[in-house]
């Protein structure tokens, strides 16, 4: 088990364990893990298949509770929090970028990445405005009328990041956001992240299987059996 | 209201599958608006009948008479205000097809004890004037397109005249309105003295008597003690409460409230399940994007809303659809040419089938909704 112990960090995860039940099986997924990620770091987590990085990205933004231990964001217990206070932390303090986008078809891009903004009590021209500078700083500003199939992958996933960013969360979480894309979409999407972390000093933690993707990193944790086994410095 | 495009949105998504649902739920709804309209046609009578009025018939069958002399003995009664008497003319006007009621009355005695018959004095003048004049109500007058002055001639298939002759002809003298949208205006009244002299036997005899009393309270005691008064006599009585006496006449033809209550229960409960199932497989299909929502901050109050939402949306286009086409419908006309006396779509009824939709929205949408509120967000994000 591997841990940067840095005082003040944004996230500190803390004996963490996390159980899975299949029938009368159980499965240990994450177990005593520690881990501390401070603002502004780009973490990549890397792993293989079943080793536990998805889950440790959802007990961090709150998607998930630990069977054991404490997760802290930004001072906040959040394996405390009732569900409700917990949706309300992910909406103030989260962005979340999927592997397959996740955008709704029914609605156009600009309407997607408002979705996060119906939470707030902005005015309807005002989260009008927030949307068109998200998808702004994403370089999709000439398709803000589009509807994701209109929309290549790589937009896909631009429009995903833009609603992540939306509401200037303090974390972003990216599970495999180049997984399904081919390598120039990719590469872009990286540049993105890569801007979002060293120009408006995004926190990113970006699970990955692709070695490319990770170097992009400020850090690389590597997660085995469900236990952090090694770093990089990227 | 910031949510209403994600609802609508919601059913957007497979157009076909959302426009048969509605189309359902709207069909059955402009059901439930024209049956109303005829289970009301059958009540109309027993809910605008008197509280305060009885009526005496002749204790084994509203077709056989009784004396005109038993109007001044019930008037003498404890509790009765004043009696009216009416017959049943059943004649034929131009077809059998085209029924209504027409009936021998004493024009003095309906003003008084029918005031839901709103006449003016011009036309009550111009009745007690005319012998042979009729007054009928603005139903059956624009049924027949008949306007004042008009010569309207009946066949009788009961009272034969004194002449031999079976053709009674009738002056149209006067057009009384309804004082309430339940009144019934499709009836035919005329002079029961014109009537009596005319007619071939039957005289100084009457079909039923209407009686006021003074207190509704002792309607009970009242019936009985008319009842007792013409006991043992030949002619003896049956005396109940208007409303009851009316819906008598419409038990004749069967529990209409039951039958519909039946048909309409079986379309409800078929849509309900129509629509319960559009709603199962909205939120089967989307489970991915409710966990997306949930994670993006939506809380899982929020989801439920969302889904109930969509099913009142589902539900309520159809059902203000199938509600407004059903009055439409209504509005043209009954569907037998003129035979019911009041064919309309009650307001109050339009206020149940609101509560319908949203029952029909809950009910539908109740169990998916809550399985979207449970639903685990890492679990349903890997599906």
């Amino acid at each position: 088990m591997t841990d940067d112990s840095v005082d003040g960090a944004l996230v500190k995860v803390h004996g963490v364990d996390k159980l899975f039940k299949r029938g009368s099986e159980v499965i240990h997924v994450l177990g005593g893990l520690d881990l501390n990620i401070p603002h502004g770091e780009f973490l990549a987590l890397m792993g293989p298949s079943g080793s536990g990085k998805s889950t440790l990205l959802n007990l961090i933004g709150g998607l998930d509770r630990p069977s054991e231990g404490t997760i802290e964001v930004g001072g906040k217990r959040i394996d405390k929090l009732s569900n409700r206070k917990l949706a309300g932390w992910r909406a103030r303090h989260v962005g979340l970028v999927f592997q397959f986008y996740n955008l709704m078809p029914v609605l156009s891009a600009q309407k997607n990445v408002e979705l996060p903004l119906l939470l707030t009590k902005l005015s309807r021209a005002e989260r009008k405005k927030r949307a068109a500078i998200a998808l702004d700083v994403v370089g999709l500003s000439h398709r803000t009328g589009h509807y994701p199939r209109q929309l290549s992958g790589g937009e896909q996933q631009r429009t995903g990041i833009a609603r992540a960013i939306v509401t200037d969360p303090t974390l972003l979480l990216c599970d495999e956001p180049t997984g399904d894309l081919d390598r120039k979409s990719g590469d872009e999407i990286l540049d993105l992240l890569q801007a979002l972390n060293k120009e408006q000093g995004k926190t990113i933690i970006m699970v990955t299987h692709d070695i490319h993707a990770a170097a992009r990193a400020t850090r690389t944790l590597h997660l085995n059996k469900g236990r952090l086994s090694t770093e990089a410095i990227a | 209201m910031k949510y209403f495009y994600l609802i609508f949105s919601g059913l957007k998504r497979k157009k076909m599958r959302t426009g048969l649902t509605i189309l359902s739920i709207m069909v059955a709804f402009i059901l439930f608006g024209y049956l109303t309209a005829i289970r009301q046609a059958f009540d109309a009578g027993v809910e605008v009948a008197g509280a305060d009025r009885l009526i005496v018939r002749h204790k084994v069958s509203i077709i056989q008479l009784l004396p005109q002399s038993y109007e001044a003995k019930m008037e003498r009664i404890d509790g009765v205000d004043n009696a009216a008497h009416t017959t049943w003319f059943g004649g034929i006007y131009q077809e059998p097809k085209n029924f209504f009621a027409q009936l021998a009355i004493v024009p003095e005695e309906l003003f008084d004890m029918f005031p839901e018959f709103v006449i003016s004095d011009e036309h009550k003048a111009a009745w007690l004037e005319t012998r042979n004049g009729v007054l009928v109500g603005r139903r059956l007058a624009d049924r027949f397109n008949w306007k004042l002055g008009d010569r309207i001639p009946i066949n009788a298939t009961i009272w034969g005249k004194k002449d031999g002759g079976r053709t009674w002809e009738f002056d149209l003298v006067a057009i009384y309105e309804g004082a309430e949208k339940g009144t019934d205006t499709s009836q035919f009244f005329f002079r029961y003295d014109f009537f009596d002299e005319t007619r071939a036997g039957g005289t100084g005899q009457v079909g039923w008597y209407t009686v006021r009393i003074t207190d509704p309270d002792k309607a009970t005691e009242v019936a009985a003690a008319i009842d007792a008064e013409f006991a043992n006599s030949a002619f003896e009585t049956k005396t109940e409460p208007e409303g009851a006496f009316i819906q008598g006449f419409a038990n004749q033809i069967g529990n209409i409230g039951f039958i519909i209550m039946s048909i309409m229960s079986a379309v409800f409960f078929t849509i309900l399940l129509v629509a319960g199932n559009t709603m199962a497989y909205t939120v089967r299909e989307r489970t991915n994007e409710l966990a997306v929502l949930k994670a993006i901050g939506f809380t899982d109050r929020a989801v439920l809303g969302l889904v109930l939402g969509e099913s009142l949306a589902l539900t309520f286009v159809g059902g203000a659809v199938g509600l407004g086409l059903a009055w439409l419908l209504v509005s043209t006309g009954d569907p037998t040419g003129g035979s019911f006396p009041v064919f309309y779509l009650p307001t109050r009824d339009l206020f149940v089938g609101a509560l319908l939709i949203m029952a029909m929205a809950f009910i539908a949408g109740i169990i998916p909704a809550l399985q979207a509120q449970k639903l685990q967000i890492a679990d349903a994000l890997r599906r």
